[in-house]
Order: structure tokens, then C-alpha cells, then sequence
């Protein structure tokens, strides 16, 4: 055991990347159908390790992890602390519970002929995201970010057997995708020109004198729109709405979980570790560009929810929104308002985990996701319909669920600020919420269905169990908040106490 | 046993009937509708066996939740809704409901229930919640369309009611640190939005149109359970949070004294009924404003009796409308004759709330007249007498009198169902046995009472005043100047004298109502045009849902550089 547990940081990233080559392999000798099998094996080993580092930096203390025993400044680091040992929680733990689900799902969206390689690209994509987690190397990030960019849009691309518009979603992801990780590595080698360094913790240090040059200046800004374009901050969101809406369901799933959440830790981290509030321009970014833009994307994200026709459209606009909430409680910069966007990182893809999924389970039945087909739905697939209301509940933030616990942050952290017009609009715009939630619940409740719904049977129980898993996960987390506030209060005070 | 005793004890009655909910929905039909009944009844000596103080803690988001805090206060509260869901839920027998109706039935209850125990004001938020969301299940239990959108209308109000509450609770936590529920005041960070949620659920004027909307859209026993809960749990923690505040003498003075007019006008007898509630409301935030010892012992006990004779005239009027099929006072009449049992029921509760010594409203209603004078506001005074008079003319004559006598209809329907009866029958014992010997209610209330009902003073005070008032409804009757009997006019000398009151009386009522469509014509016009507009920018082919062009991003993207290097460099 000895032998293993002092590597566990690069295991966590080498094991699915290792695993992804060995995947395709099951494309000979009929194996086909174990490449499922092996990517879910591989998902539940790289969660227990994410629980076990989780476990050791909560318990014990922060773990630095040097890549072939070079030590840090020079070599690799992969650096372990609460927040990202939280995040590689999130990520591997989504991959885990969606796997399960994944079977049939993946067996009735995808041509039986590329499930090998859908697999082994769903395994980069998880390397990929993994390792922009966990790496503390300011390049390493962005090596880490295109593999589990390249590999997404071949992910999306899949969806074309359903739909083909999925290949224009996956090329203009691609394009908007390519323009921020470009973005980003031009801030990052700007950095780089002044500082000499590219190890996150030395890049923080060597800043510190730093302060009033142009050049680091210019860097930070540069990273700074890299990361908002890949977590889809309103107006740079072009990509997101059609790439929710025409990947597989397993996808959209574990995209719309953990892929955007991950460049909001990528954000956080430079925010807050590299440069810091106490940085002049930082504060001016957050209160003139990031505050309002998260303000209008609450808005705009779910007043077009609200007339979207197309469910999974309509909640990748609901994303939109989400992330809006993530970047007001990062650009309030006070305890509550971190802890706030810590926090719906981990309710955000519990919510849209089980939204996604129960979307996939009517799309395994119906084909089809519009509002129109889901009529009278909720007497034909009550489990599924009961999910998607539950999950729906969670996301408008009725007591009781995870919803709640993140916005009751987020408005103590507005009024921390004395922002209090900001918690009316936080609190209006959820009402919008209850408005898009309502629209569905009321066409799969209310209306009477038609001849062709009344065919529909409930989805097998391996899809609904894990979907449900992600509902009582909702509500879980929702009452007992322990485990959950705890990491992000600690991690929030670390942020604006070392910034 | 005793560790299951020490798990189940701190478990709020209210959480009981939610729990309880969901087994009545388990049960067999026959079953689950006596369950309904007797679960309320065996919580009351549970309720009673307990000794004051906090009995449950729960923490939640690092706070420390009380979620069952027994005092006085609470404990009166808590016992009159129990009493209150087991008369709705016996007379719901006769009017066969689904089990979903009376699953809405309890868990409303309990919600109500768990939010009068809740020592802190997130407890109190989520069980208002909880019984606001199952409560508009009671009128959608209708099934009619127009129900359907007035509980819809009624939903969007208590919710928006929650969600004040919920931003005002959160601006009190964030100044003070603290949650807990107990004496908040206009001048508190956050006490203006508590009140205002408070006084919407409680149908202050102005934010009282939900209350006459929505009930008598309900079903008919839905009716009398709505009638119960929302409006008192608002009274309870309006007591507990702003006891002594100004303010409120004068809103309920207003509320006592409105609603006269529109029951007089109104033809619906469930929407009358609907009406007085809101009059008795403003008797009780009265009380509240004054805050004397006295004062809140007479609104308590006043809520307390309010809620028994309030839902014996709704189940009375439910009697008719389900065997007649109208509740419209033009419709009826004469049904005293095959109805005796509804009529003398329907006249207890009348005398109740028109507070006839030896009836329950007597008791208290005369307490919260006594303090009011006895702070020295003669002009509200005036007011709450003059209301007096004015529910003795509505709910006291005009109820009875249209519904089972003045002119015969024709109509002769059969007796209402043995269970409403007997639900009526037990209500009444109880209006009746409370305004005889008010020592055990006065017992538990919070202070204590000092204060004789029956003396010479009140007693003929009250009797002139019920005099002068049937004399006034006599002579308009004879007269026929009485709204709602308009069939014919006698061309007389006084028509001129009689024309113009009328017409003022007509042109004044119609005024208000064209008001009031003028300004909510303006609103709904503007809020359409606004929705039309968010649609065209937002809906399939708007700008906000394109899928921009690549170049249109990238644009955008640049500005936002641009910008924050201007930002930062300059």
C-alpha cells in the first residue's frame, strides 16, 4: 500500500490517460462491447483515488507531488489541495454515477462501430479534465485543457446520428475553443516573459513585485477571457447552447457537469492564487467587467430558456444562467460569495447531471426532446418525469435541496457587499427559473397525451438508478451540509486570506 | 421504547400531519378518510402533555434550527389548527374528495402547523412555503378551468409572499447574526420586507384581492380548510414579530372597515363569507398594533374563535352549494324548510361572528374592543364599532337570510350529508360552549386575563349596537334599497332621497371597481407588451437564441479584451 499511496496525484491523471490507448484495443477480437466495462472500471478507480486525496488534504495537509522527482520550480508539480482535490471529486464522481447509465444510452445514440473510440475519447476528455485539475503548472493546464478540448469536440461530434447538426456545433466549439486556449496560452507565455517561471505557486510569488507591469497586465487579461470563453460567460457563450443540445446524452451529461466547472476552478485559481484581490486591476475586473456580465447572463440565460422549444436547448440556456451565478459570487470576492461559487460547482453538476440524464432517458425512449413530444410524459415515465421535476426544483432552489444552499451564499454574499438590488435580481431571476421549470412540468403533467406517448414504457432500471442516485444526491446535499460548506469555507478563506 | 420516545418527541406535530399525509395516501379510500380525521385528534394530547420550551434542534448550513418551540403562543396556535384539520378533514367525508385533495389537506395543516413551532425564521420559511405550494392544491382539486387560473393567480401571491420573506430574512441574518423568530419590529434591518411578506398572507388592503379570489374558487370543503390556516398563521406571526407597532392599528382599522362595503354588494355568499374573513383579520391586526397584555390576549383568543365560527359558516354555505349547486344569494332562499339543521347551524356561526353574548366572538372580539379604548384610540374605536355593526349586517343577517330564507327560490334540497352535520354540529358546540364558559380558553392564553366579558357595560353595549344594526338591514329590506334585491322600485316621494344614496352607494362601488381594472389594466398591458418584446428578442429565431455567427463571437470576444486592457492599463 505504501508503494502506491505517495503516488496517488500523478495516478489519477496517468491511469485514464494510460487506459485510453489500451481502449481502442478492444476493436480487436470482438471485445467491442468491454471497452464500456473498462472505461467504467477506469472511472471507478480514478473516484476512489479523488476520494482518497480528498480525504488526506481535508484531514492532513496540502500535497505537493513532484512529476518525475524534479523538484517544483523546475519540473512538474501536480499540487493537491482542498479545492482541487474537491473539483477531481466532482469530475471523477460525475464520470462514475453516468457510466452506469451510459450502456444503453451510448448503444442507441452511436453507430455500435465507434463505441470503442467514443470511449477512448471519453477517456481523454476525462484525463484531460482531471489533469487541468490537479496539475500546478500554469502550462500543464493549457496541455491538459486541449486534450480534453480535442477530444470534446469529437465527443460532440458523435451526436450526428441522432442529429446533424452536431458537426456544426462540434466545428464552431472548435474554432471558439481553439481562440480561448490560444487566449490563454498567450496570457500564460506573457507571464512568462516577465516572471521566468511557470509553476503556479513560484508565478504568484514572482508577481508580487510585479504589479504595475504592462506585460503581466496584458497576461492577465488575456487569461482572463481564455477561461470565461470555456466556461461560456454571457456574451462568449455562442458555443455552449448547441453543443449541449446536439451531443449524445452521455455528453451532455458529463460536459455539462464537470467541463465548464473546470475552467471555472482554472478562473479561480489564477484569480485568486496567481494574482490575487489584492492586485488593483483584478478588483477593477471583477467589479466592472466580471459583476455585471455574471448579472446579465443570469438573465439573458434564462429569459431564453424560457421560450426555448427544444428541452435540452432550453437547459443548456439554463446553464448559461448557472454559470452567471458562478462568476457573481467570484466577482463579490467576500467569503460568502466564493463559497457560494465553490459550492455550485459541486450543486450545479449535481442538478444538471440529473437534468441531462433524465433528458437522455426520454430521448431513449421518444427519440425526440421537444416540449411538444414530452406531452402527458409524466403518467407514462413516472420515475423519469418525477427526476426531472425533483432535479427541477433543486435548480430554481426550493428549501431542501442544493439549489438553496448556493443562492442563500450568493445573496449573503451581496449583502455582504451591500449589493442588496443584486439579491432582488438573483432572487427574480429565479423566479424565471420556476417559469421554464413549470413550462415542462406542465406539458407532462397537464396536457393530455397523444396516441403515439401512450405507447411509452418507464427506461430499464440501470438508467434510472443512477439518475436517481443524482436526485437523492440533490437532496442530500441539500439538508446536510456539512462535508460540502466546510471545503468551501475553508477554501474561500485560503483564497482571500493568502490571495 | 424510551430511545424511540426521545427520537420521536422532538418531531413537530406539524412534520406529524406531513408524515401523516402520505400514509392517508398509502390507505385504502374508506380508510385514509377516517385517518384523516383522527390523526389531527390524537396529536392534541400529545401537543398538551408536552412542557413548554424548545423540543427539537436541527442543524442545518451551520445554523442551529429550532424546529419545535412550545409556549404559550405557539401551543394555542398549534391546538385550534389541529382542532381546525380534523373538522375540515370530518366534513370533507360528505364532499368526496380524491386522496390527493386530502393529502393537500394535511400536509397544508402541517405545514401551518410546523411553521406556528418554528423558533426560527428559516423553519418558518420552509413550512410557510410547504403549506403554501399544498394549499393551492385545494382549489385546483376543483378541476374548472377558472379555478385552475385563480389558484395559479393564488400561488404566484403566496410565493412572491415567500420569496419577500425569504430576502428580508436574509437581510435580518446578514445585519444581525441572528435567525431566531421571536420580536423583529419595523426599525430591524429587514423588517420592513417581514411585515410586508407577512401582511400580504395575511390579506392586508390592497394585497387582500388573493383571499377573495381564490377561496371561493375552492372546492367546497377546500373552502373551509383554506379558510383556517394562511391567514392565521400570518395573524401568529405578526403577534410574535411586530406586537406594539403603530402601523398596524391603522391598516387594520382600514381592513375592519372595507371589506363592509364590497359584502354588501357581493352576490356570491362564499365570496361574502370571503370578505368578512378579511374584516375579521383586521380585528385581530388591531390588536396586534396595540400590544397590550390585553390586546394580544384578545387577538389570540379572537383568531382562536375566528377560525371555528369562520369555517362553520363556510361549511354551512358548502352545504348549500353542494346540494343546490349556487352559492349566488339572488339564486336562494326558503331553504330552511328541508335544510333546519344547516339553517341553525348557519345562525350559530352568524351569532358568533357577529359576537352575540353567550356566542364565542363576544368573548374575544369585545377583549380587543376594551383594549383599544383603553389606549385611548377613540377614532379606531369608532371605526371597529362601526365594522361590528357592519358584520352583524353581512355575516350575521345578510348570510342567513339570503341563503334559507327571504324569498322562497323553490329550491327544496335534501339535508346536507350526516358528516358535514356532524362536523358543523361540533364547530357550533364549540361557538357556543366557548362564549358560555371562555375560563379554559382564556386559561391558555400567553398573559394573564383580567378581563370580564360578561358585565352590564359590554353586554348591553353590544346588544344596542346588534339592535340598531338589524334595524338598519330591517328597514333597508323594507325599503328595498338593499343591493342584491334590485327586481323592482317603488316611485315614491323618497326616490329622489333613496335614488341618490343608492347611486352613490352604486356609483361608488362601481368606481372602485373600474379603478381598480384601470390600474390592473395598465399593469397587465404593460407587462404584456413587455413579455411580447423579451419574446421577439428571446423566442426561436430572436437574437438572443441564434446561434451567432463565428465572427459575431469573436467579435465579441476581442471587445472584451479590449476592454479589460483598457480597464487595467488606463
Amino acid at each position: 500500500m505504501n508503494l502506491i499511496v505517495p503516488h496517488l496525484p500523478v495516478l489519477q491523471v496517468a491511469i485514464p490517460l494510460i487506459a485510453a490507448p489500451i481502449c481502442v484495443l478492444f476493436t480487436f477480437g470482438g471485445h467491442r462491447k468491454l471497452a464500456w466495462l473498462f472505461t467504467l472500471s477506469i472511472s471507478w478507480i480514478c473516484l476512489l483515488i479523488a476520494g482518497a486525496l480528498l480525504s488526506r488534504v481535508v484531514l492532513e495537509t496540502d500535497i505537493s507531488y513532484a512529476i518525475g522527482s524534479w523538484p517544483p520550480p523546475f519540473g512538474i508539480e501536480y499540487r493537491v489541495d482542498p479545492i482541487n482535490a474537491f473539483v477531481l471529486l466532482i469530475i471523477s464522481g460525475v464520470s462514475a454515477i453516468a457510466l452506469p447509465f451510459a450502456r444503453l444510452s451510448v448503444e442507441k445514440e452511436i453507430e455500435s462501430d465507434r463505441h470503442v473510440l467514443f470511449y477512448t475519447c471519453y477517456l481523454l476528455c476525462l484525463t484531460g479534465l482531471l489533469g487541468v485539475t490537479i496539475t500546478g503548472d500554469a502550462f500543464n493546464i493549457f496541455v491538459f485543457l486541449e486534450i480534453s478540448s480535442l477530444s470534446t469536440y469529437v465527443l460532440i461530434a458523435t451526436g450526428v446520428r441522432q442529429d446533424r447538426r452536431a458537426l456544426t456545433a462540434a466545428y464552431n466549439y472548435l474554432i471558439l475553443g481553439t481562440i480561448g486556449a490560444t487566449f490563454f496560452v498567450i496570457g500564460i507565455g506573457l507571464l512568462y516573459m516577465v516572471t521566468g517561471t511557470l509553476n503556479i505557486a513560484d508565478l504568484a510569488e514572482r508577481l508580487k513585485p510585479l504589479s504595475d507591469n504592462r506585460v503581466v497586465h496584458a497576461g492577465f487579461a488575456f487569461i482572463i477571457i481564455g477561461t470565461c470563453l470555456k466556461l461560456a460567460l454571457f456574451p462568449m457563450h455562442a458555443w455552449l447552447p448547441n453543443a449541449y443540445t446536439y451531443a449524445p446524452s452521455l455528453v451532455t451529461v458529463f460536459l455539462a457537469a464537470t467541463s465548464t466547472k473546470v475552467s471555472v476552478y482554472v478562473l479561480l485559481r489564477f484569480l485568486f492564487t496567481v494574482f490575487g484581490p489584492t492586485y488593483d486591476f483584478v478588483n477593477l475586473t471583477f467589479e466592472f467587467v466580471l459583476l455585471p456580465l455574471a448579472i446579465v447572463a443570469m438573465f439573458a440565460g434564462s429569459v431564453t430558456a424560457i421560450f426555448q422549444t427544444n428541452v435540452k436547448r432550453l437547459f443548456a440556456y439554463s446553464s448559461v444562467a448557472q454559470l452567471g451565478y458562478m462568476m457573481l459570487g467570484v466577482s463579490l470576492c467576500n467569503i460568502p460569495g466564493l463559497m457560494a461559487t465553490i459550492l455550485h460547482i459541486f450543486n450545479h453538476a449535481l442538478m444538471k447531471g440529473a437534468l441531462f440524464m433524465a433528458l437522455g432517458c426520454v430521448v431513449y425512449r421518444l427519440g425526440a426532446i421537444s416540449l411538444g413530444s414530452m406531452k402527458g410524459l409524466g403518467r407514462r415515465m413516472p420515475w423519469t418525469m418525477g427526476a426531472l421535476t425533483l432535479a427541477g426544483l433543486s435548480l430554481i432552489g426550493v428549501p431542501g435541496t442544493v439549489g438553496f444552499i448556493s443562492k442563500w451564499h450568493l445573496i449573503l454574499g451581496t449583502l455582504e457587499s451591500g449589493y442588496w438590488p443584486i439579491a432582488i435580481l438573483i432572487v427574480g431571476s429565479s423566479l424565471l427559473a420556476v417559469i421554464y421549470i413549470w413550462n415542462i412540468v406542465e406539458v407532462a403533467y397537464l396536457e393530455k397525451e397523444t396516441s403515439r406517448e401512450q405507447t411509452l414504457k418507464e427506461v430499464p432500471m440501470t438508467m434510472l438508478a443512477p439518475l436517481w442516485v443524482l436526485v437523492i444526491l440533490n437532496f442530500y446535499f441539500g439538508i446536510d451540509t456539512d462535508l460540502t460548506t466546510r471545503v468551501a469555507r475553508n477554501v474561500a478563506a485560503t483564497f482571500l486570506g493568502g490571495g | 421504547m424510551i430511545a424511540i420516545a426521545e427520537f420521536l418527541l422532538p418531531l413537530n406535530p406539524g412534520l406529524w400531519l406531513i408524515i401523516g399525509a402520505f400514509v392517508a395516501i398509502l390507505l385504502p379510500q374508506s380508510l385514509s378518510r377516517w385517518f384523516a380525521i383522527i390523526f389531527p385528534i390524537l396529536l392534541i394530547p400529545f401537543l398538551l402533555s408536552l412542557n413548554f420550551g424548545n423540543h427539537g434542534t436541527v442543524s442545518f448550513l451551520n445554523y442551529q434550527l429550532e424546529t419545535f418551540r412550545l409556549d404559550a403562543l405557539s401551543r394555542i396556535f398549534g391546538l385550534i389548527f389541529l382542532i381546525a384539520s380534523a373538522l375540515g378533514n370530518l366534513y370533507a367525508v360528505g364532499d368526496v374528495v380524491d386522496k390527493l385533495q386530502r393529502c393537500a389537506a394535511l400536509t397544508y395543516a402541517g405545514g401551518a402547523l410546523a411553521a406556528v413551532f418554528a423558533g426560527d425564521m428559516i423553519t418558518l420559511f420552509i413550512f410557510f412555503e410547504i403549506a403554501a405550494v399544498a394549499s393551492v392544491f385545494l382549489i385546483w382539486a376543483r378541476r374548472t378551468q377558472k379555478a385552475f387560473s385563480a389558484g395559479m393567480r393564488y400561488l404566484i401571491v403566496q410565493i412572491g409572499a415567500g420569496v419577500i420573506l425569504l430576502t428580508g430574512l436574509l437581510v435580518h441574518f446578514s445585519a444581525t447574526g441572528s435567525i431566531d423568530f421571536n420580536k423583529i419590529g419595523l426599525h430591524a434591518p429587514g423588517g420592513i420586507l417581514i411585515i410586508l411578506a407577512f401582511g400580504i398572507k395575511a390579506a392586508f388592503p390592497l394585497f387582500h384581492n388573493w383571499l377573495q379570489d381564490a377561496y371561493p374558487e375552492a372546492t367546497i370543503s377546500g373552502t373551509v380548510i383554506l379558510s383556517g390556516f394562511t391567514t392565521k398563521l400570518a395573524i401568529y406571526a405578526l403577534a410574535r414579530s411586530y406586537p406594539g407597532t403603530d402601523l398596524l392599528i391603522w391598516i387594520g382599522a382600514i381592513m375592519t372597515a372595507f371589506p363592509i362595503f364590497y359584502a354588501v354588494i357581493e352576490n356570491d355568499l362564499r365570496r361574502v363569507l370571503a370578505y368578512s374573513l378579511n374584516n375579521q383579520l383586521g380585528f385581530m391586526v388591531v390588536g396586534i398594533g396595540i400590544g397590550t397584555e390585553m390586546a394580544l390576549n384578545g387577538t389570540i383568543s379572537h383568531a382562536f374563535c375566528h377560525i371555528l365560527y369562520k369555517a362553520l359558516l363556510f361549511m354551512s354555505m358548502g352545504a348549500v352549494l353542494l346540494r343546490t349547486g349556487t352559492c349566488n344569494g339572488s339564486d336562494l332562499g326558503g331553504l330552511f324548510k328541508t335544510m333546519p339543521w344547516s339553517t341553525s347551524f348557519c345562525i350559530i356561526g352568524a351569532a358568533s361572528i357577529s359576537g352575540f353574548p353567550l356566542f364565542s366572538g363576544f368573548i374575544s372580539k369585545s377583549m380587543i374592543l376594551t383594549a383599544v379604548s383603553a389606549e385611548g384610540y377613540w377614532g379606531v374605536w369608532l371605526v371597529l364599532l362601526f365594522a361590528s355593526a357592519g358584520v352583524f349586517h353581512h355575516s350575521g343577517i345578510k348570510i342567513p337570510y339570503f341563503a334559507f330564507f327571504a324569498h322562497d327560490s323553490g329550491l327544496r334540497p335534501k339535508e346536507a350529508p350526516w358528516t358535514m352535520l356532524l362536523a358543523m354540529f361540533i364547530a357550533a358546540v364549540l361557538c357556543v360552549g366557548i362564549g358560555v364558559y371562555p375560563a379554559p380558553l382564556y386559561a391558555m392564553l400567553p398573559y394573564v386575563v383580567e378581563y370580564q366579558p360578561y358585565t352590564a357595560y359590554h353586554v348591553i353595549n353590544q346588544l344596542q349596537l346588534l339592535m340598531f344594526s338589524a334595524l338598519a338591514f330591517t328597514v333597508l329590506m323594507l325599503t328595498k334599497i338593499y343591493p342584491p334585491e334590485l327586481h323592482s322600485t317603488n316611485l315614491d316621494t323618497d326616490w329622489f332621497y333613496r335614488r341618490g344614496i343608492k347611486s352613490l352607494i352604486v356609483w361608488g362601488a362601481q368606481n372602485t371597481i373600474a379603478f381598480n381594472k384601470f390600474c390592473y389594466g395598465i399593469a397587465s398591458k404593460s407587462v404584456s407588451e413587455l413579455i411580447d418584446n423579451v419574446k421577439q428578442l428571446s423566442a426561436e429565431p430572436g437574437i438572443l437564441s441564434r446561434t451567432p455567427a463565428l465572427g459575431s463571437s469573436v467579435a465579441w470576444i476581442s471587445a472584451l479584451l479590449l476592454i479589460i486592457l483598457l480597464l487595467i492599463l488606463y
